[in-house]
């Protein structure tokens, strides 16, 4: 059977997802004189923007403020369709000292997104419906932007056994994923997609073979032999994603690829893609902006899972990047304790943060120095809940009012002003970056607004 | 030259040339009846050792003491590490003691760099992990040199467990600085990719072993076994055991030891006059404390103490 002939599945019966955000008063905010960009609504020109009822209520010039309405002066500003973060560790429940609903919510909102998805490799796991509950009704009470719940795709993540997927899908689950461990066995990684037909949603896979990996820490290359430090091979990623988009492919399942780093597996997905698979994936700021040369001083800041890897590889991932063979972007934030950071490399735990710093380091890595337009950038970072079935953000009147304001000349050093995150363990930590987010307002309410933000008067 | 010794990479072919040189000299006070000098009379040198050592650690004990240092040794069993704290705590409370220096072993790479990021006191790595050793590196250097004379040009093979052996690593780097030209061999499993760029080149197979000055052989460790890194000891020694009809006889073989008899080295070319074994633990102390000289004698005594101004050590 041809895949265009396959059912369709992924999103079947139960296709709207719901995110949860603590209630906020809709905002009527009028931006004024901002360089709009969105390039999907063919947006790109000096305006003003008003949101009123949750909505983007109307773009022109020299728009009235409706009474009561906050004018905030934008001019020298960028008001882009507000981003979306498909793959976020909030820690909660279980490590609350890491990071918890509210502040990685903020996190969020001040790195300019407006939704995003939380991963569930949490203690403990979130693969019962009593747990996706109860983190709902949490993020009722304290998430400041839209956020979902992916839940896990076997119990306690151990590869063995599958979840309670439908009832986890009835209950609201985002999509599925054992993000931080690979699905070791293609026998459950096939029953996982024939079960999609039933339960829906995507199942969204850390890709990566145990047996090659093995005990390391980092990119196997220069680099390691280097250091003395065992290497993860870039084939113990791309050979896993093959087999799992010829899994996909064969059972008419939606699979979406987590965290790319590797050439190879850029190669293993476009063969895929060509091929009819029913396939998305995801690329970090930092896989698309540092390489293992960072490991050099085995800075634990730089130890994260897949691994920074060699030039060849982010050289591959900005051209896919371009390309839409990635399809978007994902910050992998993921916050760790200081004290479990500062340890032997090997000993440190993988992970970073990012929520705070996507946009600013991609913008200075790749936008300025003129290798991807920033209209690009922008697509990339607004469509990650795309793969999830959520509406991708847009500037276009009578969209859900999801934008943010950025001073793409604003200079700032990462860290030096602390973080929202409760965690500091930034992949860019101490690195000048250029573009601030000034604003986010999502969903219709206002998110974010950076404390030196001068607010206009009230008309 | 830095202030710590984390790696060789961090010596220049200067500097190295300075601590051989020196280790002359305190070789000369090793020679004597008493074989002490005044050099770091009232500063403190703290072992650290986070796994079990016998050469290193003891060579640096006699090192530190042959310089009139106050030596603390403390071992991961029965310290506070043991009882859950972190290595960053250990060090500051180690601090406290003001050491002049603080010398490391570890199983983690990288761990000494940690170290010199937490103290004031100068840090050498004793090893961490299987990253590097340069102190071996430079005992190696010392004692070939010692007998070839120089080091210039010579043909280095270092056969064996390249890829967990941070000896080897410190010693690629510690040979070609000097000159040499390096040639790593071993099973293809116990050889890292990417080796080739610290500057040597592969073989997987001693046929070319003819064409070595020096011979130098890693240890073959037992559990490496486990991870089918190679199918059985025997058929490793069958191929790359070192014996009396592969060492030619002009060859020099080292060691950093402890050897595994009849694994890597047959017992016949450990007790040849080839083998330089016996002299590379005997250059240990010298070479060691002529690398606490470096980093110390160069620094400000303590406070009370009149600086240390002879450049070349006297015999107390």
């Amino acid at each position: 059977m041809s895949a265009s002939a396959a059912p369709m599945n992924g999103f079947g019966p139960r296709a709207a997802i719901e995110l949860d955000c603590a209630a906020a008063p809709p905002a009527t905010v009028l931006v004024r004189g901002a360089r709009l960009l969105d390039p999907r609504a063919e947006l790109d020109k000096l305006g003003d923007v008003l949101v009123r009822d949750g909505r983007i209520a109307e773009l022109g010039e020299s728009l009235k403020a409706p009474e009561g309405a906050e004018v905030v002066d934008a001019e020298g500003l960028h008001a882009l369709p507000a981003f979306v973060d498909p793959h976020v560790h909030l820690r909660t429940p279980g490590r609350e000292d890491e990071e918890d609903i509210d502040s990685g919510t903020r996190a969020a909102a001040a790195g300019g997104f407006c939704a995003i998805l939380a991963q569930p490799n949490t203690e403990p796991v979130v693969d019962s419906a009593p747990v996706l509950r109860s983190l709902r009704e949490r993020a009722r009470a304290e998430a400041r932007i839209p956020t979902g719940f992916l839940a896990a795709i076997t119990v306690g993540q151990q590869g063995e056994r599958l979840t309670e997927m439908a009832e986890l899908a009835e209950v609201g689950a985002a999509g599925f994923t054992d993000d931080g461990l690979p699905v070791r066995s293609a026998g459950v990684m096939r029953q996982a997609l024939q079960y999609q037909l039933l339960a829906g949603r995507v199942l969204a896979l850390h890709e990566e073979d145990a047996s090659l990996s093995g005990n390391g820490v980092m990119h196997e290359g220069e680099m390691s032999a280097l250091l003395g430090v065992a290497g993860i091979p870039s084939v113990s990623e791309s050979t896993m994603v093959a087999r799992d988009c010829a899994l996909a492919l064969y059972e008419h399942g939606r699979i979406h690829v987590q965290h790319v780093s590797a050439r190879e597996t850029v190669d293993a997905i476009e063969r895929a893609k060509a091929a009819g698979t029913q396939v998305t994936c995801e690329a970090t700021p930092h896989h698309l902006l540092l390489t293992d040369e960072a490991v050099r001083t085995l800075d634990t800041n730089m130890k994260m899972n897949p691994p920074l890897r060699a030039e060849a590889d982010r050289q591959a991932l900005i051209e896919a990047l371009r390309s839409g063979a990635i399809d978007c972007i994902a910050t992998d934030h993921a916050p760790h304790a200081r004290e479990e950071k500062e340890q032997p490399f090997e000993l440190a735990p993988m992970g970073v943060t990012g929520l705070e710093t996507a946009f600013a380091a991609l913008h200075t890595g790749l936008v300025l120095p003129g290798v991807v337009e920033l209209g690009l950038l922008v697509e990339r970072m607004t469509a990650g809940g795309a793969p999830f079935g959520l509406a991708v953000p847009s500037l276009a009147p009578g969209s859900p009012a999801n934008l943010c304001l950025v001073d793409l000349e604003a200079e700032w050093d990462v860290g030096d002003a602390g973080y929202e995150s409760r965690s500091a363990n930034c992949a860019f930590a101490g690195r000048r970056l250029t573009g601030r987010v000034r604003m986010t307002i999502a969903d219709g309410a206002v998110a974010y607004r950076e404390r030196s933000f001068a607010l206009g008067a009230v008309a | 030259m830095h202030p710590h010794l984390l790696s060789v990479d961090d010596l220049s072919r200067e500097d190295i040339e300075r601590i051989l040189g020196r280790a002359e000299s305190f070789a000369e006070v090793s020679g004597r009846e008493i074989k002490k000098v005044p050099t770091l009379r009232g500063r403190t040198v703290i072992n650290l050792f986070y796994e079990a050592s016998t050469r290193t650690q003891s060579s640096f004990e006699l090192a530190a003491k042959r310089l009139s240092a106050d030596l603390i040794t403390l071992k991961a069993a029965g310290s506070a590490v043991e009882k859950g704290e972190s290595l960053k705590d250990t060090v500051q409370t180690l601090s406290a003691y003001d050491p002049a220096a603080i010398v490391i072993r570890s199983p983690h790479a990288g761990a000494a760099g940690l170290v010199a990021r937490w103290t004031q006191a100068a840090v050498i790595n004793a090893g961490d992990g299987k990253h590097e050793h340069p102190t071996q590196a430079l005992l190696d250097l010392y004692t070939l040199k010692r007998r070839a004379g120089s080091l210039e040009g010579l043909s280095v093979w270092i056969v064996g467990d390249v890829l967990h052996s941070r000896v080897a690593r410190s010693n690629i780097l510690a040979f070609t600085r000097m000159g040499c030209r390096v040639t790593v061999c071993g099973p293809p499993t116990l050889i890292p990719r990417g080796i080739e760029s610290l500057g040597c080149r592969v073989r997987h197979t001693l046929d070319e072993l003819g064409s070595a000055d020096v011979v130098y052989a890693l240890r073959m460790q037992r559990e490496r076994m486990t991870g089918s890194f190679v199918p059985s000891l025997r058929e490793y020694a069958a191929q790359y055991q070192i014996d009396g009809r592969r060492l030619g006889p002009s060859q020099l073989l080292m060691h950093p030891g402890p050897v595994n008899r009849g694994v890597e080295l047959s017992a016949e070319v450990i007790d040849s006059p080839q083998a330089l074994i016996a002299e590379q633990v005997e250059s240990g102390v010298v070479v060691r404390m002529a690398v606490l000289y470096e980093l110390l004698a160069g620094r400000g005594a303590p406070s009370g103490v009149p600086a240390d101004t002879e450049t070349e050590p006297q015999p107390a």
